[in-house]
């Protein structure tokens, strides 16, 4: 099972409930905005608490409230690619990369820095600040970054709804690519079915 | 040029104002994290607490450290007992002084450099494997250190003007607790000293501007890139 996650969590105005039991490759969560997409992708990702609920991904209990697990953030191997990117901006493009490389146990990765600049064409923005990259550029380096942490699944929120129709098409090929070729599984918000249709993802509704 | 015993008070300020903002730097960020950052009950009181010295009458917060650090008084009791150690008329006490006066801008200014650090960076370090320590040291630290910076500079010109509550709380004792802006108001009330006060008023201005202009550029350096994407 890649991905099994039964959660609620409950907020000011609504309640947040998501039931996700997949062995697809691309999972998609797919609903309106406001829905709590985000704030499902944040529950997984351990960033945000949900007030009941399991989440299992491909075997490993990362959060089990009967339980009594919840484990930090970091220890839960996600490779997260927000939709704001939250690249460091005091750091150079390498750095960024290299900021989850470095505290990865090395059995855990699975690219240099090299493979992923190859892979994803960033080689030649190293040096660069990342507030002087394009859009297209900065949402390669933010996946680039997710990647060398050595993740054991990805979580893409919304990864090309900032692009135009080109730089689209390119992100949607790597995605496939590391569906196809690194064979991590992938959680993917969108709210456009287009994208759904491209990588062949298995859909969840969230929200009404 | 300044005389012997007017280069012996600028190295007394300098002296006292490094102590107040270096004792004083370690106490202002933990408060300016706990304000920017922490959802405690009685923030608000805490806020106004740190806050005080900046409105109250210098000359009450003088006297308000002499009770409590005095001979007598609850802190200064347990100082001379437990460790030995008077702040009363003494260097370190005018040090206290101008840490106390010093605090809320130096709090004021790293709050607002925290504030200006987004949380959600943070976050994006803590997918990445760092634990909140590192997300804290690798993140936060290096974006908020223009504020830091320049809130420690900022102290520490306040420190060196600090006047009411010192004179109150250690007296103006040349060559212990006489920093430049006592040494100026002593040398104001000798008749003929107008020299004296021209020379010391005129290095005053000079180390406050040098102070200022250090805060900017520092401040600048440690910004550059700085910028939230």
């Amino acid at each position: 099972m890649s991905f099994d996650i039964a959660v609620t969590l409950r907020r000011a105005r609504r309640t947040i409930a998501a039931r996700i039991t997949s062995e697809a490759p691309v999972v998609a969560l797919f609903g309106p905005s406001g829905a709590g997409k985000t704030t499902v992708l944040d529950m997984v990702a351990g960033l945000v608490r949900p007030d009941a609920g399991r989440i299992a991904v491909g075997g490993e209990v990362l959060f089990d409230s009967a339980g009594g697990v919840n484990l930090a953030p970091e220890r839960r191997a996600c490779g997260y690619v927000f939709q704001d990117l939250r690249l460091f901006p005091h750091r150079s493009v390498g750095q960024n990369l290299r900021y989850g490389e470095a505290l990865a146990p090395v059995e855990r990765r699975f690219m240099g820095l090299d493979e992923a600049a190859g892979f994803l064409g960033i080689g030649h923005l190293l040096d660069r600040r990342p507030r002087s990259l394009s859009g297209g550029e900065a949402q390669r380096v933010a996946i680039g970054r997710a990647l060398l942490a050595g993740p054991r699944f990805l979580l893409l929120d919304e990864p090309v709804s900032s692009l135009d129709r080109a730089r689209r098409e390119e992100i949607l090929g790597v995605i496939a690519r590391i569906r196809d070729e690194l064979g991590l599984p992938i959680l993917y918000v969108t709210h456009d079915e287009r994208e759904l249709a491209r990588l062949g993802a298995e859909v969840v509704q969230i929200g009404d | 040029m300044l005389a012997a015993d007017e280069w012996q008070i600028v190295a007394l300020s300098l002296k006292v104002s490094a102590v107040a903002v270096g004792l004083t730097l370690p106490l202002a960020f933990a408060l300016a994290w706990v304000l920017a950052r922490s959802r405690m009950p009685g923030k608000v009181l805490l806020d106004a607490l740190v806050h005080l010295p900046l409105v109250v009458p210098p000359v009450v917060t003088g006297w308000l450290l002499l009770l409590a650090f005095g001979a007598n008084g609850p802190i200064g009791g347990w100082l001379e007992r437990a460790l030995g150690v008077t702040v009363m008329f003494r260097w370190t006490g005018a040090a206290l002084a101008a840490a106390v006066m010093a605090l809320p801008l130096m709090v004021r200014a790293i709050r607002l450099s925290l504030e200006a650090v987004d949380p959600r960076l943070e976050a994006a370090a803590r997918t990445l494997g760092a634990g909140p320590w590192r997300a804290f040291a690798t993140i936060t630290l290096p974006l908020a250190l223009p504020g830091v910076l320049a809130g420690a500079v900022l102290g520490f010109a306040r420190s060196l003007g600090e006047f009411g509550a010192t004179i109150t709380f250690v007296s103006s004792i040349p060559g212990e607790t006489q920093t430049l802006p006592l040494a100026i108001y002593a040398a104001l009330q000798v008749p003929g000293g107008e020299s004296v006060v021209t020379r010391l008023a005129a290095i005053s201005v000079l180390l406050s501007l040098v102070a200022l202009v250090a805060s900017e550029v520092l401040a600048r350096r440690a910004g550059r890139g700085a910028h939230v994407l």
